[in-house]
């Protein structure tokens, strides 16, 4: 295996609370995240780990606290702005266009790239033919990666469960993500499903550098690939660090893996 | 006058030989040729990132020619050889002809092979070079190298997953060629000198058998056997270099090596690769080779999925399918034949075509496909009219890795199911004493390498080579493969009896499972059969018939005659097949018990194991050969989950008509 070379933060949440009415999702929550490394985000059910990935992308604007990436302070953000920052998201359900073809699902990812005008592109004229093309290079290099030419012109709703996964994956990588988002990419699959998708999770973090948050519930998955983990609980944090040390953690022991 | 002209003859060889390139007798210099004939067409394709892209003869000779002086610059023998290992490359095929221009030998491993299962080739061909095309194999490679540290050199195509590699002799196919352009400065000519000095009789591959029985051996075939047995194939099948196969069966295979390069390169068609293995289809349907070759199980399975998806047809495709399908069965095989059909059939086989032949076959990539060829096993009747129905001109040969797959061939227009066909062209066949097919021809191995003992056991002195399977001529000079020659045996009268032939016979049928065949020194043939409970069991519902399970069905009487007329179709087929009449069924009993791996009956892959179902069920073949109609049997059985029991039956024992050998037999 190479060496991957962690590098400074780029990403630090300082006390975030979220609260939806009376309920308190997130209760002063900080933690950081440094570049190149996988971050897994676990707890319990209802823990608050999809609310703290949507608060990063800035689905949920939190009440208190700040998220800085990239030495960028920021409090609230909408989702399209996080994605011009270089912030990519997979979903727990999966949310792909189901009529259309797996390669036009992920040239969507390539959405914000696309420069040239509307009347450019209805006429395939001049920038929007060049820019369709180098799209679809990239594209094309993502099939590649994740093993998807045999289901290329397939449209997503014929696909098994665990193919759709990986071409939700495969538009997120789309966007050429600083970093990604990750919720719960391992949900309900087999077990080999589950041991391509470590693979894929670890090759994207290899080739091409990118920060992963995940969230996941199999504990053998995060404490294999993670570099460190956060642990959540009742929406309040009561471990962080290397996967060795989370599981020593009595408070960690306690709050989830408690009944056993 | 003719010694003069033969003279005149003979000295224009001289000339020729002196100017070396330009006689195409070795696979490099056919290459140069097709480089300086037709530099711009395709040679080779290859689907990456969505687009084919191509290698014109030019741009391939060109990358062969920097491979081999990389190879070179590293130290690469003449002799020496170069294991090649991945899936269907364009750059792994040159590896082959870049090996061969140094007068070195390929030796192409199966790319699934674990690294332990690799160490044998690995030692026995003493690899120091490979060329390999991923990460994958570069990772077997160096695992194997720790214990076999002389390969030195592992180049490899595909560099995705290999950037923090760095272990020593490691090197990608780019900087393999950029050492070969630099060599090439400084040594300017040693390229062309280098294939001028190849000969026709050199070694030029290494083909491992597949090694079911004892190790591998390494079967050495020379540069003229393999263009011998491609040039005699091209001719009978008229291929030219406007044809395309799409190569996707394993390289170290003799049928990819007959078909993919030493015919490519005789014929100079165009080699496709798929994008991966899982898109085979998906790149047929976009290529529409126009030659084609696939094993039965291919067939097979693209049919089954066809079953499938036409029961998820709507009403009215469901019944143009069914319709045309007997219109099909009818006339397909006479009009793919040129065979005179009537005018009303000839026009609904045209608008068959129109609405359903022709459709299915592009929908299966099979279009363009002039000839198609299938081998390895045994091929129901059924599933090879099916094609030819249909208007594919699928077509059996006959051959193995040590003949270079060419032994017999079908003609066009010639076609029978259970013949593979006469000899192919500049082949000699004859069949020996006792039943084993004889082959000589040039195409005939040079030796099994380091294994004397092996080459002397099966190359006898007057040039044959013995098949190890037993054959028959039928009376069009069709070669009939019967079955494996250590299994044949004789019944006491002295005609020959294939157990494994009549077997199969029996198998055809879709009622029927397995079947086991008695005979050797014994004056008549019985036979257990097995029916195929799902096929049986639709058949018994049909007809509301009753039954608990297996056993009891098993038992029945209607069940016996349905197997009854069966048998008596194969007696009536073996009639007409001169010394094999004699093997017409006499008795048979259908099993209480199907055989199972599991109770040894049958081996892991399925074959019977003959000898201990005799012993095993010895009251049965006895009561067989004696005249009872029923016999009481127990037998132990293992279930799936370990425990063991028994099993009793009363087995009922039918007799079967036998008919009278057919009088030009006797002739």
């Amino acid at each position: 295996m190479s060496e991957r070379k962690i590098g400074d933060v780029i990403l630090k949440v300082d006390n975030i609370s979220l609260r939806f009415g009376g309920v308190k999702a997130l209760t002063d929550i900080s933690f950081d995240v440094r570049e190149h490394e996988i971050r897994s985000i676990i707890g319990p059910n209802g823990a608050g780990k999809s609310s703290m990935l949507n608060v990063i992308n800035g689905v949920y604007h939190p009440q208190e606290g700040t998220v800085t990436f990239h030495g960028e302070v920021r409090r609230d953000m909408d989702t399209h702005q996080a994605a011009e920052h270089g912030i990519a998201r997979t979903f727990q359900n999966i949310a792909l266009f189901s009529g259309m073809s797996v390669l036009d699902n992920i040239m969507t990812g390539r959405n914000l790239k696309i420069k040239s005008s509307f009347v450019e592109q209805a006429l395939w004229f001049g920038r929007a033919r060049r820019e369709e093309m180098e799209n679809r290079r990239v594209v094309e290099e993502i099939i590649d990666f994740l093993q998807l030419q045999h289901v290329r012109k397939t449209p997503v709703a014929r696909l098994p469960y665990g193919i759709k996964k990986r071409v939700e994956l495969a538009r997120a990588l789309a966007a050429e993500p600083k970093m990604l988002l990750l919720d719960e990419p391992m949900a309900g699959m087999n077990v080999e499903e589950k041991q391509d998708m470590c693979r894929f999770v670890l090759d994207t973090n290899d080739q091409f550098g990118t920060t992963i948050v995940l969230i996941e519930h199999d504990m053998g998955v995060v404490m294999d690939i993670s570099d460190r983990v956060v642990v959540l609980d009742y929406g309040k944090k009561i471990g962080d660090g290397a996967p060795d040390e989370v599981r020593n953690n009595p408070d960690v022991i306690k709050a989830y893996l408690g009944a056993h | 006058m003719g010694g003069f002209s033969a003279r005149v003859f003979l000295e224009e060889r001289n000339v020729m030989s002196a100017q070396s390139a330009h006689v195409a007798d070795t696979f490099p210099r056919l290459l140069l040729k097709h480089a300086s004939v037709r530099p711009d067409a395709p040679a080779l394709r290859e689907k990456y990132l969505g687009i084919w892209q191509t290698w014109s003869w030019r741009d391939t000779a060109t990358e062969v020619r920097e491979m081999a002086l990389g190879l070179a610059s590293l130290g690469f023998a003449r002799g020496e050889n170069l294991a090649i290992i991945g899936d269907n490359r364009p750059r792994l095929y040159m590896g082959f002809a870049a090996a061969q221009s140094l007068g070195g030998v390929a030796v192409p491993m199966y790319q699934d092979a674990v690294a332990a299962e690799m160490t044998f080739v690995l030692d026995n061909a003493a690899i120091r070079f490979a060329i390999v095309e991923d990460q994958e194999q570069v990772d077997k490679l160096l695992e194997a190298r720790e214990s076999r540290p002389e390969i030195a050199h592992i180049i490899y195509d595909d560099p995705r997953g290999l950037r923090n590699y760095n272990a020593p002799g490691l090197m990608s196919l780019e900087d393999l060629r950029a050492r070969g352009r630099d060599y090439e400065r400084a040594h300017p000519g040693f390229f062309d000198a280098e294939v001028g000095k190849g000969k026709t009789g050199d070694v030029s591959v290494m083909l491992y058998t597949s090694g079911t029985t004892g190790k591998p051996k390494g079967v050495c075939q020379s540069h003229e056997a393999f263009i011998t047995a491609a040039s005699g194939g091209a001719e009978f099948d008229h291929l030219t270099a406007d044809d395309n196969v799409l190569s996707y069966l394993p390289m170290a295979w003799v049928g990819d090596h007959l078909f993919s390069y030493a015919q490519a390169l005789v014929a100079g068609f165009t080699v496709n690769c798929p994008e991966s293995a899982d898109t085979v289809m998906t790149d047929l349907r976009e290529i529409g080779p126009t030659y084609y070759f696939a094993p039965p199980r291919i067939f097979e399975s693209v049919l089954t999925n066809l079953s499938i998806r036409m029961e998820d047809a709507s009403k009215l495709k469901q019944r143009m399918y069914d319709y045309f399908m007997r219109v099909a069965r009818k006339y397909g095989s006479d009009v793919l034949d040129g065979r005179p059909i009537p005018f009303s059939g000839r026009v609904a086989y045209w608008l068959g075509n129109l609405l359903v032949y022709g459709p299915l076959k592009n929908t299966l990539g099979m279009s363009q496909v002039r000839v198609a060829y299938t081998a390895g096993a045994a091929i129901g009747p059924d599933l090879f009219r099916f094609y030819r129905s249909i208007g594919i001109n699928l077509k059996q040969l006959y051959g193995s890795t040590e003949t270079c797959a060419y032994v017999c061939l079908q003609p066009d227009g010639e076609i029978k199911f259970d013949s593979v066909g006469k000899a192919a062209p500049g082949v000699e066949v004859k069949i020996a004493e006792n039943g084993e097919v004889l082959v000589r021809g040039a195409m005939v191995l040079k030796e099994y390498y380091k294994r004397p003992d092996a080459t002397a056991e099966s190359i006898d002195a007057a040039g044959y080579f013995h098949t190890g399977d037993a054959g028959v001529f039928d009376n069009d000079g069709h070669l009939k493969i019967i079955d494996r020659a250590k299994d044949v045996g004789h019944l006491q009268n002295g005609a020959m009896f294939a157990p494994n032939y009549i077997e199969n016979k029996l198998k055809f049928f879709s009622h029927i499972k397995e079947a086991v065949c008695f005979g050797h020194d014994r004056d008549h043939v019985v036979a257990f059969i097995n029916i195929d409970l799902t096929a049986v069991g639709n058949w018994a519902e049909r007809r509301n018939l009753v039954y608990s399970g297996y056993i009891d069905l098993a038992g029945k009487d209607e069940v016996y005659a349905l197997i009854k007329d069966c048998v008596e179709k194969v007696n009536a087929e073996l009639a007409t097949e001169g010394e094999l009449s004699h093997s017409q069924i006499a008795r048979f009993l259908v099993l209480h018990k199907e055989l199972d791996p599991d109770d040894d009956e049958l081996t892991r892959t399925r074959k019977v194991r003959r000898g201990f179902i005799a012993e095993k069920y010895a009251p049965l073949l006895d009561a067989l050969y004696s005249g009872k109609t029923v016999q009481h049997i127990e037998t132990q059985v293992k279930f799936e989950d370990g425990r063991s029991g028994m099993i009793a039956a009363d087995v009922k024992i039918s007799d079967a008509n036998r008919l009278p050998a057919v009088a030009r037999a006797a002739a």
